[in-house]
């Protein structure tokens, strides 16, 4: 029996919904399943963490060199560039550091994720882990998920730090701020609470759970087709984008 | 004890299919089937293409589910069993898939290693043992370093093969086992499934088109067309077989109770020559 496919985009969109929550349960479910799995899981953290550290690096980098830039040129009109250091920390680590990390993350291992299940799938990898008696989901989804939900907290500091390094770089090596005044204004204004641990490890989890979610529910229910697989790929980046500002401002409205 | 289960199966019979009905998108692929795949022998299934022989197999190992009937393997009703009972089950049977569907993340070794480390804590060096003992038997222990990428078809499947046999299972299904072999290792292969059978009295089930292969290892063959089984019995009895449909399908004919042609509309119309004509 087949059921007949929804050509409603609303009633698509809220199946998808529907389907990745509980999508999700099984994932959890499946967890203690994967603890014998580990090391496939510490494998899969070397992919979608290790292998996206230069991306974030470089990324991070370049925000913090744009961002020092142009608050050192809003900030002279008003004779606060002292303030630079600060504004550049309190907007990397509230808000720049966890979404275009995740952004990122989305963008380089998330796609990834998806691709390799729905390849696998395409050519019955998946379907043979079954016949062996190899639950896949606990094999090949949950691993994936813990990896992405580990790395995305560990990237975002990775890219918080570089993002401050740019900043220095511009505001103190180049445009000549003191470097006591930026970062004992840094330090004076950034709160561990609501800035590091709400900033950058409630937010940076949530993300990562999110786009590892994403990722993995698409790799396991794309078409098992070349068309079906670059679909996949497409829809975890856009809806990975969505989800990442959706639950921004949801977060950010219960955080602050 | 007696599993009352287990008890309730036919010790001669390892899979016991009766009354099975499967409709797919509108197509009736099996209509209330029987068959029975006797322990110990080697059963060929065999029918023109996209009669349901993989979709049969798919059955017998619970990975899709029938609309009405049962489908028994060692006395256990597959529809009904639990993932666990099912993966437990699934433990004992080997299945080589048309792709081979090998894992492209391993090389050679560690695709035939897989279950092995999955299910069990041997020893390396007696994992290294089976692994290598059944690459020798498909002629493929000097490939054990090899990735999936670096093999050609026909090894792939052979190196599925050894996989598939790696936990000397009670039941081996082989879909198309013998597409992209050569001749040699064709032999070697078919060597393998006999040698299994008469050594370990494994069951087999192979899905196959090629029919002189078939004559030299099936103890029994079914034809399966229109969703019912046509025509059974040992190679010599199908070959003597005189019923359009043995005679259709083992002749190669286009014409017959098996149709050649999809299902379509009228060919002259499709060409638009129906319009001139008129």
């Amino acid at each position: 029996m087949s059921a007949r496919p929804m050509r409603n985009p609303l009633l698509q969109a809220l199946a998808q919904i529907g389907g990745c929550g509980l999508f999700l349960l099984t994932l959890l479910a499946a967890i203690p399943r994967s603890f014998k799995h580990f090391r496939e899981t510490v494998r899969q953290l070397w992919f979608v963490g290790a292998m996206s550290l230069v991306i974030i690096m470089v990324c991070g980098l370049f925000v913090g060199l744009v961002l020092a830039l142009q608050l050192y040129y809003v900030l002279q009109i008003f004779g606060g560039t002292a303030a630079s250091g600060m504004v550049v920390a309190l907007a990397i680590y509230r808000e720049l550091g966890p979404v275009v990390t995740a952004l990122l993350f989305a963008g380089r291992a998330g796609t990834s994720i998806t691709a390799e299940i729905g390849l696998m799938r395409a050519t019955d990898q998946i379907a043979a882990m079954e016949m062996m008696a190899v639950d896949p989901v606990a094999y090949v989804g949950t691993p994936r998920f813990l990896a992405g939900l580990i790395a995305m907290p560990l990237l975002c500091c990775v890219f918080c730090a570089m993002g401050i390094l740019g900043g220095h770089l511009v505001g103190v090596t180049w445009l000549g701020i003191d470097n006591g005044t930026f970062w004992s204004n840094m330090t004076a204004a950034v709160n561990l609470h609501t800035d590091i641990v709400n900033g950058i490890l409630l937010k940076s989890l949530a993300f990562g759970a999110a786009v590892s979610l994403i990722a993995v529910y698409q790799g396991f229910t794309t078409p098992p087709t070349s068309e079906g697989v670059a679909y996949a790929t497409t829809r975890t980046v856009v809806a990975s984008s969505i989800a990442i500002l959706a639950l921004d401002f949801v977060l950010t409205a219960f955080l602050m | 004890m007696t599993d009352p289960v287990r008890a309730a199966s036919d010790d001669r019979t390892l899979v016991r299919i009766r009354g099975l009905t499967t409709v797919l998108n509108g197509k009736t692929v099996f209509d209330a089937l029987d068959l029975d795949i006797p322990r110990g022998k080697v059963t060929a299934i065999m029918g023109p293409s996209g009669t349901g022989k993989t979709t049969l197999l798919k059955h017998i190992t619970g990975q899709m589910r029938g609309d009405a009937g049962e489908v028994r393997v060692d006395g256990h009703n597959v529809p009904e069993l639990s993932r666990l009972q099912l993966f437990e089950l699934r433990e004992r049977i080997g299945y080589l898939f048309q792709n081979s569907a090998l894992l492209t993340d391993f090389d050679v070794f560690e695709n035939v290693a897989f279950p092995l480390r999955q299910h069990t804590r041997l020893p390396e060096e007696l994992i290294r043992n089976i692994v290598l003992t059944k690459l020798q038997s498909v002629g493929l222990r000097g490939a054990a370093r090899l990735m999936p990428s670096e093999l050609s078809g026909g090894m792939a499947r052979r190196v599925a093969l050894a996989r598939a046999i790696v936990f000397d299972p009670m039941l081996i299904l082989y879909d198309e086992p013998f597409v992209g072999l050569d001749p040699i290792a064709l032999n070697q292969v078919l060597k393998l499934i006999r040698t299994l059978n008469e050594t370990l009295g494994i069951t087999s089930v192979l899905v196959a088109h090629e029919l002189e292969a078939i004559k030299q290892v099936a103890d029994h063959i079914y034809l399966i067309a229109n969703g019912k089984v046509v025509a059974q019995g040992d190679p010599a009895t199908i070959a003597a077989d005189g019923s359009p449909w043995t005679r259709q399908f083992f002749g190669g004919e286009a014409d017959g109770p098996v149709p050649f042609q999809y299902p379509a509309g009228d060919y002259a119309t499709a060409l638009g020559f129906a319009e001139q004509r008129a």
